[in-house]
């Protein structure tokens, strides 16, 4: 059986990674290192107003008196951030008879990501904002979402176009100073998505942004804002993925949500960044701050992820339930596989009375990797009437590969209820057996079990991408399970 | 259709079928009998390809195939089945969910075109309504929170999807009360056909009360030591297995 395992643990190969190719375009690029010059060239190249500028050499100079956090369950080895490229813009060659128009070579590029620019070529309903490496290349539907007072578009453009907006909630979530990659993200940000709903509009469309790692040695450091104004409802999802390449490649984003009264933002990631080879060789590092924040009475956030990718992942996309009878919802599948790392999980501050909290977290660990879910929930004082539900599950495939829960809990008023249930369980060979009797192939079996497994987690998604993110989970585990 | 020749399996280097010899042709129910131990789950594992086991000698055809050679689904897919002895719990995958990925993996190998939707529900209600399966136990995760008997009528359910050529029912009488084993055996009975045949492995004559077999056989000790028509069953529910065991000394 061992052999089996190991035989079959040989034959995933960095291959199955689909979105491993890399685009031959000229890419306007600063040196590696980082300094203030560093941070007023990236600042002057977009254009940016006093006051980003600003706002990044105090970022700047406060991640300098900071370490990196070594308090997650990850071997992250010495990364030198001298050694990184923070700005890359890919340039577009062509001639373009206007703003709207994107290089033919960058259209490409998206194509065969499965992501086309063109809007009568989109799936219907979802605007994309595209991001290769340092830029936002183009984002669809602006118009259209324009005419409903909505703002969609890149954040560089926002800080430009809509800088009162930015100015007053950018870093109200997370400020520059709340943790290492936080501060250093403030500092060299490079483009994102910004998102306004105004006061009592329902989006009629998915919002999207799908971001690229194109460059070599570059490090993507994006930013995304949302501010739902009262009654106004959004459901946004992000996607990546990036080049197969031996050396790792830094990704340090900021995810910002505002939601006021009775606003409800639904937020949803597929994360495919480059894993790594099966040798753990590769891949991305992938160090993000979501955090968002029930500001107004009534008001709901709702985070659903599905992480596949990254060679090491370090992630807990929070919510702080600070008005009254809000609500918080974190739905997580995180897959690893051969050598990943993943330490996610979620924060939940309950500060509102009657805040409500549900936590699904389902962890899926093959190969040889190690998966740890890492929670907190958190009372406040005067957060009476506080609920939270958590539910932390854990599937091993195969023996070698770990799967670890850290769930805190530190409640201040006792009329809060706060559960807390767990399991693991491992894919059984009799499970296998029987799914093969009944003519399934073990490939299929894996994908059948594990896709029932995650199923709580997989409905949260907007329909076209829950199928999507299922052949994803059964790629990413092919031949995982002995 | 499916012909075993001399038969020898071990596990752990202890042999558990010391020469199995066994012939069913298609439009024939035999029933295998025999105590605890005896090697009868061994046998019914062996032929579905678990890989437990170790086969030191003998051979299998089916429908004129070297039937060892094969996996698990190139076996489900020539028409094999196993009823499981003890059926496993899938949690999260729905019952029609299981059973389209089963009969489309089938049907793919086949090289034939996938069911379509209303194709597969349509086959679904046909089927609940000929093993008198209620939609409540179709309607949740596979044998998740099933009782012993429900689990049972849910294979019984799955082998009349499939439509096997050749149905292997482990043990499927175990543990089930008179009202559930009567379905079984309604289900049996009402599958059975001139074309598909049936190998009945129980430990009690009870069933064959309600399934009647054209063949039994008794094993024992990893030997088929009688074979015999139906009256065989009725004389080793009167004398029990004591009374094979004195013959085999003898």
């Amino acid at each position: 059986m061992q052999n089996e395992q190991d035989h079959i643990l040989n034959e995933v190969t960095s291959g199955e990674y689909k979105f491993g190719f890399y685009t031959d375009i000229e890419q306007d690029s600063i040196g590696r290192g980082l300094d203030e010059d560093v941070i007023r060239t990236i600042s002057a190249k977009k254009n940016e107003p006093e006051f980003m500028l600003e706002f990044r050499l105090k970022a700047y100079r406060h991640w300098l008196t900071m370490k990196m956090p070594e308090w997650a369950h990850l071997d992250i080895p010495v990364i030198d951030y001298q050694d990184q490229i923070y700005y890359s813009a890919p340039v577009q060659k062509a001639k373009l008879n206007s703003l709207d128009e994107v290089d033919p070579e960058l259209i490409e590029t998206f194509n065969k990501l499965g992501i086309p620019l063109e809007e009568q070529k989109l799936l219907s309903g979802v605007a994309v904002d595209a991001v290769m490496d340092s830029i936002s290349v183009k984002t669809t539907f602006k118009e259209t979402l324009a005419e409903l007072g909505i703002i969609f578009c890149s954040f560089s453009e926002a800080v430009r176009e809509h800088p009162d907006l930015v100015r007053q909630y950018m870093g109200s979530v997370v400020p520059y100073t709340d943790n290492f990659f936080a501060a250093l993200n403030s500092a060299v940000f490079s483009d994102g998505s910004f998102c306004y709903i105004p006061k009592g509009v329902r989006c009629p469309m998915e919002l999207s942004t799908y971001f690229r790692i194109n460059a070599a040695n570059t490090g993507q450091f994006e930013r995304t804002l949302i501010v739902a104004e009262d009654k106004s409802y959004v459901s946004y999802l992000e996607g990546c993925t990036a080049p197969m390449r031996d050396e790792n490649q830094l990704h340090a984003a900021i995810v910002e949500i505002v939601a006021l009264g009775s606003a409800e933002v639904k937020y949803a990631t597929v994360q495919n960044w480059y894993p790594g080879n099966k040798e753990g060789k590769g891949g991305i590092y992938n160090f993000v701050t979501k955090r968002g924040i029930c500001k107004g009475d009534n008001s709901k956030i709702s985070w659903t992820q599905i992480e596949t990718g990254s060679a090491i992942t370090w992630k807990y996309p929070s919510v702080i339930l600070r008005g009254h009878n809000t609500t918080g919802e974190f739905y997580s599948v995180a897959v690893t596989n051969n050598r990943q790392q993943a330490d996610t999980g979620t924060k939940m501050i309950h500060i509102g009375k009657n805040s409500k909290s549900i936590i699904i977290s389902k962890g899926i660990s093959a190969g040889l990797s190690n998966n740890s879910y890492r929670g907190l929930v958190k009372v406040l004082r005067g957060a009476e009437n506080a609920r939270n539900f958590s539910q932390c599950d854990s599937l091993l495939l195969g023996d070698k590969c770990g799967a670890h829960t850290f769930p805190y809990i530190e409640s201040a008023n006792h009329s809060a209820v706060i559960e807390h249930e767990a399991t693991t369980s491992k894919i059984g060979e009799d499970q296998i057996f029987y799914c093969n009797q009944r003519g399934i192939s073990t490939e299929d079996a894996i994908g059948l079990i594990v896709n029932g497994y995650a199923k709580e987690v997989l409905n949260k998604l907007p329909m076209e991408f829950a199928v999507e993110a299922q052949k994803l989970l059964q790629i990413s585990l092919e031949g995982s399970v002995g | 259709m499916l012909l075993i020749k001399d038969l020898r399996v071990s596990i752990d280097g202890e042999e558990i079928l010391k020469g199995i010899n066994l012939e069913v042709k298609a439009g024939e129910l035999h029933a295998i009998m025999g105590p605890n131990g005896s090697g009868k789950s061994t046998l019914a594992a062996v032929l579905a390809g678990r890989e437990l086991y170790e086969i030191t000698s003998g051979k299998v055809l089916f429908k004129g195939e070297d039937l060892l050679e094969k996996s698990p689904e190139e076996r489900a897919k020539d028409g094999l089945f196993l009823g499981f002895q003890y059926p496993i719990e899938i949690p999260g995958v729905s019952m029609v969910n299981f059973m389209k990925t089963a009969i489309n993996s089938i049907r793919k190998n086949r090289g034939e075109e996938p069911l379509s939707a209303s194709e597969f529900l349509k086959k679904m209600r046909e089927k609940k309504d000929l093993v008198e399966i209620s939609s409540s136990l179709t309607n949740r995760s596979v044998n998740e929170g099933f009782s012993g008997g429900e689990k049972k009528k849910n294979e019984i359910f799955q082998m009349a999807m499939l439509e096997p050529e050749l149905a292997i029912l482990d043990e499927t009488d175990s543990g089930l009360d008179i009202d559930a084993l009567r379905i079984v055996a309604r289900g049996v009975n009402n599958l059975k056909s001139p074309l598909n045949a049936t190998i009945v492995i129980t430990h009690y004559q009870r069933l064959l009360e309600y399934i009647v077999p054209d063949f039994v056989h008794v094993l024992y000790n990893g030997r088929f030591v009688k074979s015999g028509g139906k009256e065989l069953a009725l004389l080793l529910e009167e004398k029990g297995y004591e009374w094979i065991n004195a013959e085999e000394v003898n």
